[in-house]
């Protein structure tokens, strides 16, 4: 079991207010993952989760019981860390028994139990090994496999793949998405790509500013942004936001439509532009345009377009996929 | 022509090198070779280096005239006791401020640090009084609390120091894994910060092991240290400079072999995290 409750958590550093009041429920074998630009406080968040941190006030829950004042060791859960946090003393082995040791269990059920995470991370080669001597994604795997053994109440990550290569981290991701589906035990994970968030998450919840901004699942964020906030942040490249006549045109403040939302013709459309910087990914051009009235916008076209700097085009929006925003940011 | 540069750079630090090592070292030499002298060769004048008439006649002496092993077992019991217990107080303390540290960590260790500028003999009579009455005069238990306590401040900054070093994650990670505050220490922090906690250890025992002012002055013959061996030596019947020397070189000699054989891991405890 692995269900988590918030209520009322805040979180001061001094008199400075990095949480200022957030109620959360997490269900039972959820993948959620909290996404949001740096210094928006998803770390802090999972640290107060873990009991790395103390709240300054409201509680935290974990299968109905309240753990706020219990110290980390506790609480039952694992966490991976962004830096690994392997005990650089210990070999490969002493690292994934370091926690089954510290709950009292005999040699040989860590022996079996060990060897067993082994397996299943590709480690068994590895035992003896020192951390210093294995490779970053080698690393990692030690990481999650101590975090495994305990068989927790949930797993933590905190930014577990920012220091591994863009080709490591889709396999990590991967790795770690259908370790998910194994175990099926609750992963809370911490991330600022929203890209590692769309397409691991059961459900997201998007911070800023130590607030929630949104939680649903990844296509109800990117459907159905709650906000400006929201829809800036979720989507790349970014949904265009468009403000001015445009936007009074469906009356709202600020209108939203994203890349792909936007049909090109060479000769007519609703907004006429002229092609800036055309990037070519082989399935999708994206298409910087500088739009008469409108302002800048990217387009995604398909990968066999050919257009160059200077070229005219003609944009036109698809009217059911356009969202609109008040002044104060809020979806209408 | 850069190569020559360097060259010749290398030279002039090379000779510079040596010659202030063996400045430094000169008079550790110069006692070690009046010891081998007799009485009236080592108040010679002009002092002969090397072509005198060597004798082991003082050693004899001096073993005679008192107990060498009695005060050595003193200088280990009381240099390495003073820096286990040491040890046992600071790494928690240190281990305090460096991963929870408060607004007024800062200021704790400059206040522990200008305990060593006050000097020693502002605190000497309260300190003799006190012992005097507790009955601790002249014990070794005495001298290890009062060692402990002197070195203290320098044992809790270079813990603090080296602990500063070591990631807050991997001590976190512990926790997580349901390790006690004990456990941590014991399992983790101690075991990665060995270099430190080595070079600690050793420069506390040095520091200790050479100390005069506190063993002087609080031993008279049981708990002697070898500071108070040499000492001895130096009396109202007048300056026996051979036998002195040779006191010296006997009291000297079991720290200098061990710094000689722990100066790698000294080095190495001392640079520790000075480079990343």
């Amino acid at each position: 079991m692995g269900s988590f409750s918030l209520e009322h958590v805040t979180k001061d550093f001094g008199g400075l207010t990095v949480i200022p009041d957030l109620n959360l429920e997490i269900t039972d074998g959820e993948f959620v993952v909290f996404v949001g630009p740096s210094g928006c406080g998803k770390s802090t968040l999972l640290r107060l989760i873990a009991g790395l941190e103390d709240v300054s006030s409201g509680t935290i829950s974990i299968d109905g019981v309240d753990v706020t004042a219990e110290p980390p060791a506790k609480r039952g859960l694992s966490m991976v860390f962004q830096s690994y946090a392997l005990y650089p003393h210990m070999s490969v082995y002493g690292n994934i028994a370091f926690p089954l040791k510290m709950a009292g269990e005999d040699r040989e059920t860590i022996k079996r139990k060990v060897g067993d995470a082994a397996r299943v991370l590709n480690l068994t080669d590895y035992l003896d090994r020192k951390p210093r001597q294995l490779s970053g994604g080698q690393r990692q795997r030690v990481a999650i496999g101590r975090a495994i053994v305990r068989e927790p109440k949930a797993f933590l990550f905190d930014e577990p793949l920012s220091n591994l290569d863009a080709a490591l981290r889709v396999n990590m991701r991967l790795e770690i998405s259908e370790l998910h589906h194994q175990l099926g035990t609750t992963m809370i994970y911490v991330t600022h790509d929203q890209v590692e968030a769309m397409t691991m998450a059961d459900r997201i919840v998007v911070l800023n500013g130590g607030r929630i901004e949104q939680v649903g699942t990844p296509l109800e964020l990117y459907r159905t942004p709650s906000n400006l906030f929201v829809a800036g942040f979720i989507g790349s490249p970014r949904m265009n936001l468009i403000n001015g006549a445009a936007a009074t045109e469906h009356d709202a403040a600020t209108i939203g439509i994203r890349p792909e939302h936007i049909a090109l013709s060479p000769d007519s459309g609703t907004w006429k532009g002229t092609v800036g910087i055309a990037e070519h990914l082989g399935s999708d051009t994206f298409l910087h345009i500088r739009a008469d009235g409108v302002g800048q916008i990217t387009a995604r076209a398909n990968g066999e377009i050919v257009l160059k700097h200077g070229d005219t085009i003609y944009l036109t929006p698809e009217a059911d996929k356009i969202h609109r925003f008040s002044a104060e940011g809020k979806a209408l | 022509m850069a190569r020559a540069v360097t060259t010749n750079r290398k030279l002039v630090f090379t000779v510079i090198g040596w010659a202030v090592g063996l400045l430094i070292f000169f008079p550790i030499l110069w006692t070690f070779l009046t010891s081998f002298k007799s009485e009236g060769e080592a108040i010679a004048s002009p002092p002969s280096f090397l072509f005198f008439n060597w004798t082991l006649e003082n050693y004899a002496e001096v073993q005679n005239r008192s107990d060498y092993f009695k005060h050595v077992m003193n200088s280990v019991i009381i240099s390495f006791g003073s820096t286990f217990i040491g040890l046992l107080i600071a790494v928690p303390a240190a281990w305090a401020m460096a991963f929870s540290p408060t607004k007024r960590t800062k200021d704790i260790l400059m206040w522990m640090l200008s305990t060593k500028m006050l000097p020693p003999v502002g605190v000497l009579v309260p300190i003799y009084l006190l012992y005097r009455d507790t009955g601790l005069l002249d014990t070794r238990l005495g001298l290890v609390i009062v060692m402990t306590m002197i070195n203290l401040p320098i044992i809790v900054w270079m813990l603090f120091t080296y602990f500063k070093d070591i990631p807050s994650d991997i001590l976190e990670a512990a926790r997580m894994d349901g390790a006690s505050l004990r456990k941590e220490i014991l399992y983790v922090l101690v075991p990665m910060a060995v270099p430190g906690i080595a070079s600690t250890l050793l420069l506390n025992v040095i520091l200790a092991w050479n100390e005069a002012f506190w063993t002087l002055n609080l031993t008279a013959a049981d708990a002697a240290p070898l500071t108070a061996f040499i000492a001895s030596y130096s009396s109202p019947e007048g300056l026996f400079w051979a036998k002195l020397s040779a006191a010296s070189t006997l009291a000297i000699a079991p720290i200098l072999v061990l710094g000689w054989f722990s100066q790698k891991q000294l080095v190495r405890g001392l640079t520790f995290g000075a480079v990343k």
